[in-house]
């Protein structure tokens, strides 16, 4: 077999080309259905690892001594290959959508509560002391002042997690789930090009998007920083 | 133990011509400087790419050797970017630099600078290396033997007030002030001829900072080294510097002299307004009381008539006298108090509170003389034996 | 040993479990042979330090270099984004159809090779930002007082860097570590092959026993990395003057995921 180039391919397209387009053509349906599910277990992993992790964040940031353990427990998790994490959860939650879950919002937690911690701790003293002289209480400053200053680094962590679960969402087909690793999987097990390159091709284009997503975001939340710059 | 590194000819014996005051010069001129110069720039220019105007324009200069010469001005003058290209941090569009009678061109970069000690605001302390080690780069590069840099070290930090216990430590270990001593004592390390200071002391705070300056002083009085200090503090130019190069916008030198000269006889007005508004009190701090011709004043002893003491206020229009036992000064009495004393001795007198030595700076004479009750500072040796009085009068006199 | 909580939970509502895990682990017979744990074992290990290695001969020297002339800014930004799109299974799930086209066969180079992919961005990152970032007056002084640019480079800014750079090397390695498991599904034997069999056999024992296994090994060069870290940067542990923010450190918004 020579070497191809996508172009050759087009031209004697079939089964055994790196892509076989008439099988895109046909299956399209089920295409967007893996971008449906895949999406879904990407954004709810997203929203409950964000939750946890701002309570997880919350109590690191009032109880100081318990940031080491809390980063240190998500380190773990977060050192823990995919595979392995999720064999250990199978024979107790079973080939479901808790498993997956449960698994990629473990491996959200540490780069979420460390962007928290570091943005928080990023504001600078003077404008938390003016915020306070000014007659702020607490939790509102914290609110007002703080977290909205600490966006960036927050929105950060967001991109960097979120990008990062696209990409795991995609080994959650191998405990039964879907998204485009089930494409992935599918065509591992049948020897069969064109659902693996369609399904690894379409997950890095939604890792683009979705990072292209968020930095949208982060400007829209983010005005001062694109003010006056020069 | 540091003539193992003479480099480059330049270093000559220390202490006889260096420690001589130079020849008053008539320095307005750029080129006018003393005469043995260690660092010779002729026609320097420096055009950064995309600027529109080159930020040192044909500037000439000639350092003296083992003297300290200031550059100073306000941002945009150029002042780093001469200094970098004395050590080719920057290389110049045009011109010849020379260090110690050597075109700096015709070596290696890194040769060059080897034999040039580097001094930064910034410090640049490596972070990686121990204080020792830091102080020994240079040494290392100069491949010399590990005794010799251990005993070296050693000898350094005494030299720069280091504590020897901090050797060991890493910088971030060590305070601003520390640190800058520290970059000191690297830079000196090798013992070269010529030392380049770049805003050394602006990131520290205001009595770190007069520490290190006084430091710095006490310092030079022992190596002599040719120093150039770039600066943007007029006041630390003043009080380092044995000449001053003030430099304008785009690198042009507006006037090169003494502090001194500078203060009494500001080239233009660009140099007025840079010496700022106390210049005639800045003059004051370069002129001691020994330099300024004395007055006798109201001085009586204390076995003398009243009529003499009358003379002797009629003499100087004052209505007090100064109460003299030989060479060692009583007090002074107040006139209206003599009427009925036989002697001067015998009136009731008021101890003087407040001397000055010869060696003190004239303004703080002045200081003395405008809270003295008398108007005037007494002058006493350091055996406390009377010299004579200053008045307000004798100073102007001093500055004209 | 230490067990992830997990596991002793469901020991206690299923002792079946624990056993099986423990009976599988500790059966001499599933240790030897070709496909025994030990081979699969040293295989995986194999495959990653050959992978680490050549992944850290192609990053980190360009990278030290582009970070030393504090330029190519944009291409760093890159790769930083190009590698975290790559979702780690996909790479080594195309490892497939790409061996198929040219005709390489499966085995270890083709998933050495998408290893390598993976394990570069980190590293290339990580050494370009820490080299570039090293204090500009450190730098300064350095050839102010008459060092060559080698020397710059390898006694200033690589030292200085080095936190930054093994922090790239410790996260590519662990990323090779884990993405080294799911080779098992392209045809790669590695300790992954325990838990893809475990799950195609039914056989938790053998699922849990690769699982544990290549959870401890990423633990390990977890740990490792740190530990080396450590040895190599004693100024950073070093008592401070003051608490201000030390550049060298690794910086709190991750480059490492």
């Amino acid at each position: 077999m020579t070497p191809a180039v996508p172009g050759v391919l087009l031209a004697e397209n079939g089964p055994d080309s790196f892509i076989w387009w008439a099988w895109v053509g046909d299956h399209l349906d089920e295409i967007w259905e893996r971008t449906v599910q895949h999406v879904q277990l990407t954004v709810i992993a997203l929203v409950v690892g964000f939750a946890v992790s701002t309570v997880l964040a919350l109590i690191a940031l009032r109880f100081r001594r318990t940031y080491t353990p809390i980063t240190g427990f998500a380190g773990v998790l977060y050192a823990i290959p995919s595979l392995a994490l999720f064999a250990f959860l199978v024979p107790i939650t079973g080939l479901s959508l808790l498993t997956a879950e449960i698994g990629l919002v473990s491996y959200t937690l540490l780069i979420l509560v460390r962007n928290m911690v570091a943005g928080i701790d990023g504001v600078p003293a003077a404008v938390r002391e003016a915020a306070d002289g000014m007659g702020y209480t607490p939790w509102r400053r914290f609110v007002a002042v703080d977290a909205r200053l600490a966006t960036p680094t927050i929105v950060a962590g967001v991109r960097i997690a979120a990008v990062t679960t696209v990409g795991l969402v995609t080994v959650t087909a191998l405990i039964g789930q879907g998204g485009y690793g089930a494409l992935i999987n599918d065509g591992l097990s049948r020897s069969f090009n064109t659902p693996i390159v369609v399904g690894a091709a379409l997950s890095i284009l939604l890792a683009m998007a979705v990072d292209l997503l968020l930095v949208g975001a982060e400007r829209l939340l983010t005005p001062w920083a694109r003010a006056g710059r020069r | 133990m540091q003539s193992q590194q003479t480099v480059g000819g330049a270093d000559g014996p220390v202490g006889a011509d260096a420690a001589t005051p130079a020849v008053p010069a008539t320095a307005t001129q750029p080129t006018a400087g003393p005469a043995e110069a260690a660092i010779r720039l002729v026609a320097v220019t420096k055009a950064f790419p995309q600027a529109t105007s080159p930020a040192v324009d044909r500037l000439s200069l000639e350092v003296g050797r083992g003297e300290l010469t200031a550059l100073v001005g306000p941002s945009g003058c150029g002042k780093s970017t001469t200094l970098k290209m004395i050590n080719r941090l920057i290389e110049p569009t045009s011109g010849t630099i020379e260090v110690g009678g050597v075109e700096v061109r015709d070596q290696p970069r890194h040769e060059l600078r080897r034999q040039i000690g580097y001094v930064i605001q910034q410090i640049g302390l490596f972070p990686h290396r121990t204080v020792a080690d830091n102080i020994a780069t240079v040494p290392r590069l100069l491949g010399w033997r590990k005794a010799t840099i251990r005993a070296r070290t050693a000898e350094l930090a005494g030299q720069v007030g280091l504590d020897r216990d901090l050797l060991d430590r890493y910088p971030s270990a060590l305070s601003g002030g520390q640190q800058q001593r520290v970059g000191v004592a690297r830079a000196l390390a090798a013992d070269p001829p010529v030392l380049l200071m770049d805003e050394p002391y602006s990131a520290v705070d205001p009595i770190v900072r007069a520490h290190l300056q006084d430091d710095l002083a006490r310092l030079q009085q022992e190596l002599h080294k040719t120093i150039v200090l770039v600066t943007h503090d007029v006041d630390e130019a003043i009080k380092l510097g044995d000449r001053i190069a003030l430099l304008n916008v785009g690198g042009h030198l507006e006037q090169f002299g003494t502090p001194a000269e500078v203060l009494r006889a500001p080239a233009n007005e660009f140099v007025e307004r840079f010496l700022g508004r106390e210049r005639g009190l800045k003059r004051m701090a370069l002129i001691t009381v020994a330099e300024v011709p004395l007055g006798g004043g109201p001085m009586v002893q204390a076995d003398a008539a009243p009529a003499e003491a009358e003379a002797a206020m009629a003499a100087e229009g004052v209505d007090w006298v100064g109460v003299l036992a030989g060479d060692e000064l009583l007090g002074w009495a107040d006139g209206a108090d003599l009427a009925g004393a036989a002697r001067v001795g015998d009136a009731p007198r008021t101890p003087f509170r407040a001397f000055v030595r010869p060696g003190t700076t004239i303004r703080e004479a002045l200081d003395n003389i405008v809270n003295s009750r008398t108007r005037v500072a007494v002058v006493l040796d350091d055996d406390d034996r009377y010299l004579g009085m200053l008045t307000v009068d004798h100073l102007a006199e001093a500055l004209e | 040993m230490s067990v992830p909580a997990p596991l002793l939970a469901a020991g206690d509502s299923d002792p079946g479990l624990w056993s099986e895990f423990w009976s599988y682990l500790t059966t001499a017979d599933n240790w030897t042979g070709d496909r025994g744990i030990a081979a699969l074992l040293v295989a995986h290990v194999q495959i990653s330090v050959v992978a680490v290695l050549l992944a850290a001969a192609v990053a980190i020297v360009p990278a030290v270099l582009l970070g030393h002339t504090r330029r190519g800014a944009f291409l760093a930004v890159s790769v930083v984004n190009i590698g975290r799109a790559l979702p780690s299974f996909a790479i080594i799930a195309l490892v497939l159809p790409v061996s198929l086209e040219w005709g390489l066969g499966l085995g270890f180079w083709p998933t050495c090779v998408a290893l390598v992919l993976l394990a570069v961005p980190p590293m290339f990152t990580n050494a370009y930002t820490g080299v570039r970032d090293v204090d500009p007056g450190t730098v300064e002084a350095a050839v102010g007082m008459g060092m060559t640019p080698t020397r710059v480079v390898t006694r200033v800014e690589v030292p200085n860097a080095s936190p930054l750079i093994i922090t790239g090397v410790r996260v590519s390695a662990v990323q090779v570590v884990a993405t080294a498991t799911l080779g098992a599904l392209v045809g790669f034997s590695c300790l992954g092959s325990l838990i893809v069999e475990g799950f195609a056999q039914q056989n938790d024992g053998k699922l849990l026993t690769g699982a544990f296994l290549v959870a401890v090994l990423s633990l390990v060069t977890e740990a490792f990395f740190s530990l080396v870290q450590r040895l190599a940067t004693p100024w950073l542990r070093a008592p401070r003057r003051r608490a201000r923010p030390a550049r060298s450190d690794p910086p709190a918004v991750a480059l490492d995921a």
